[in-house]
């Protein structure tokens, strides 16, 4: 059976103003992306990938064009319905992690839900869910000038994924680690890919990365050069 | 709850920058509470003071009395009516008569009101039952200040020259019997007690008097041509004075009130531009930018709270200190003409705390939330980078 589509991209533009002048950062973008997905948007710095990403996470809007995630249109969305979006339904993985330096990693966890006015037993229940898939337990006291870069960006996993969002965008999250914990985090957020359905999308050009990913799309210029899927068994 | 708990986290994080806005805005909150407490403290004395000492509970003037006007006081005066004089006999009011009159100590020659006053009365605190003597003499009573001006003592006699109802001079020697200690200036300076009675006769305004000083139980009003003055009347120059003096300190606690707020404006200004990620994470988080707004708001307003806290640790005893033991006065304070005692014992009630407190969180809150209204213009995406716009 076929999944269905979350995210659909159509002729999506995006222009910035540079001093008295215009950059085109995305050119007539078309793509969809279905529930369970892998993905990364790779291409060199300058490519697009972030601003298509913040555009999926509607932090940003379409300068022409559309893009529709979870059945609605990112240019329509009023401030409070983006911020519901995000909130229900879209984690954020960054590349330098964001975490509240003034909260413990059980705080840091717990933030996203929070906002969702759960209890706090259930707030528990999911935070220490969230902290044992990253395997970080023993750490809910810790604060994050505690902790390694791998550690910190665990601790952002389980803070995406704490309120099963049906949705996680990870902007470069590799880039501030070395090769053993890359490997770490994209194999646990692969694990979670496949145990909880979640989809996926990488912003990246980190080769490490790359390779499980389950479809690249390779942006250069801000147009779509290359998409396509990848047969990892083949590869194997 | 969330912001509470961030804002509070966030502040403690900030260390010494924290301490400093708080310990100034501290200050500024026991400041005012001082100041409105030392002032509510004199009020509330010079009150008391000047009831005791001068109006009881009230006044029932001749129509022509003015007491800043020393020309009409020649007229201003009428016979007890026997209204008045059953009031008088059930000591609900005193009479009190009034003239101008001349006394020469030490060759000098010093003018004075005259007041004649009951010896029997106890409406009013003056020594009057010193006045009660056989001897041949005029026995005067006179406040501390008086005796200081005219070199006077218990015991010394004076001679005083007045002028009867007829406008014709006489003379006489008057013997300072009791000399009196009062805060309340305007019952001492140039000012000399003798009987009532030895008044009226020495003038010939028989069974005459200028005003009446009426007790609690007085309820009357206005009675025949005698008109009510109230306390809150005759009490206004004293309100006049403490709210000239509060005007000029809201100047002192309001300067330094503007410099902790600017600290904390300041503070905020640099939070907003230090952390536009951590702005950035929370819209991505999914906060909407008023909520965003909202935790900085509460942020810069839980200084207040805090210098609340502190300002209590350390100006709860001080203060409690100077409520218990008063402020010492310099004593050129007595020449000043208004009703201050030695030593003020200031007034913290429970009113002026809490209206301080809503005045520091209030304008520690307003000037917390100007500088967010940025965030409001905030690009997520931008602030996310930590892009300095």
């Amino acid at each position: 059976m076929e999944n269905r589509s979350l995210i659909s991209i159509s002729n999506l533009s995006k222009r910035f103003k540079v001093g008295n002048g215009e950059f085109l950062a995305l050119k007539n973008i078309n793509l969809s992306i279905a529930e369970g997905e892998f993905t990364g948007l790779v291409g060199p710095s300058g490519s697009g990938k972030t601003t298509l990403l913040n555009i999926i996470g509607s932090l940003d809007i379409p300068s022409d064009g559309t893009a529709e995630v979870l059945g609605k249109s990112i240019s329509t969305l009023s401030h409070k319905q983006a911020a519901m979006l995000r909130n229900l339904n879209i984690g954020f993985i960054f590349q330098t992690y964001n975490l509240l330096p003034v909260y413990t990693v059980f705080e840091n966890v717990e933030f996203a839900l929070l906002l969702q006015k759960k209890t706090f037993a259930e707030r528990k229940i999911a935070v220490m869910e969230a902290l044992d898939w990253v395997g970080l337990t023993d750490k809910v006291k810790s604060k994050p000038s505690q902790l390694s870069g791998g550690e910190c960006q665990r601790v952002a996993i389980a803070r995406a994924m704490v309120k099963r969002p049906q949705i996680v965008l990870a902007d470069e999250p590799s880039a501030n680690l070395d090769a053993k914990n890359s490997h770490h985090i994209v194999q646990t957020m692969k694990r979670l890919n496949k145990e909880l359905k979640t989809t996926f999308i990488f912003a990246t050009h980190d080769e490490k990365v790359m390779q499980y990913l389950d479809r690249i799309i390779s942006l250069k210029d801000g147009e779509i050069e290359k998409d396509e899927f990848v047969n990892h068994a083949k590869n194997e | 709850m969330v912001a509470f708990k961030l804002a509070f986290r966030n502040l403690f994080g900030a260390g010494l920058r924290t301490w400093l806005n708080v310990s100034v805005l501290s200050f500024a909150f026991v400041v005012i509470i001082f100041y409105n407490g030392y002032l509510d403290g004199w009020n509330k004395q010079a009150y008391i003071d000047t009831k005791d000492w001068e109006i009881g509970n009230g006044q029932l003037w001749h129509p022509t009395y003015d007491p800043y006007d020393h020309y009409s006081l020649q007229d201003a005066h009428a016979p007890v009516s026997g209204n008045i004089q059953k009031l008088i006999s059930s000591d609900q009011l005193t009479p009190v008569l009034i003239t101008q009159a001349t006394i020469f100590p030490q060759g000098r020659m010093q003018n004075i009101l005259l007041k004649g006053i009951s010896p029997a009365q106890q409406i009013i605190k003056i020594p009057s039952k010193s006045l009660d003597t056989a001897g041949s003499i005029i026995p005067a009573v006179i406040g501390k200040r008086m005796a200081f001006a005219a070199k006077l003592k218990k015991g010394d006699n004076v001679l005083l020259r007045w002028r009867d109802k007829n406008g014709t001079f006489d003379a006489k020697e008057i013997q300072v019997v009791d000399v009196f200690s009062s805060n309340v200036s305007t019952i001492d300076n140039g000012n000399i007690w003798i009987p009532i009675s030895q008044l009226q006769q020495m003038t010939g305004f028989e069974n005459e008097a200028t005003l009446f000083v009426v007790d609690k139980t007085y309820t009357a009003g206005n009675i025949d041509l005698w008109i009510y003055k109230d306390t809150h009347f005759l009490l206004k120059e004293i309100d006049d004075i403490i709210e000239s003096k509060k005007a000029g300190s809201v100047l002192i606690y309001g300067l330094l009130l503007i410099i902790a707020l600017l600290a904390i404006f300041d503070t905020q200004v640099l939070s907003i531009f230090r952390r536009q990620k951590e702005i950035g994470t929370y819209i991505a988080l999914g906060m909407t930018r008023w909520k965003v707004i909202w935790i900085f708001t509460i942020e810069g307003s839980a200084h207040s709270i805090l210098a609340i806290l502190l300002g209590s640790l350390y100006g709860i005893p001080i203060l409690g200190y100077l409520q218990i033991k008063g402020i010492p006065l310099p004593k050129t304070m007595d020449s000043y003409g208004i009703t201050i005692g030695d030593r003020i014992f200031p007034s913290f009630s429970i009113g002026l705390i809490l209206s301080t407190i809503l005045l520091v969180v209030i304008s520690a809150t307003i000037v917390s939330y100007f500088p967010t209204r940025r965030i409001s213009k905030l690009n997520p995406t931008d602030a996310l980078k930590g892009k300095i716009s």
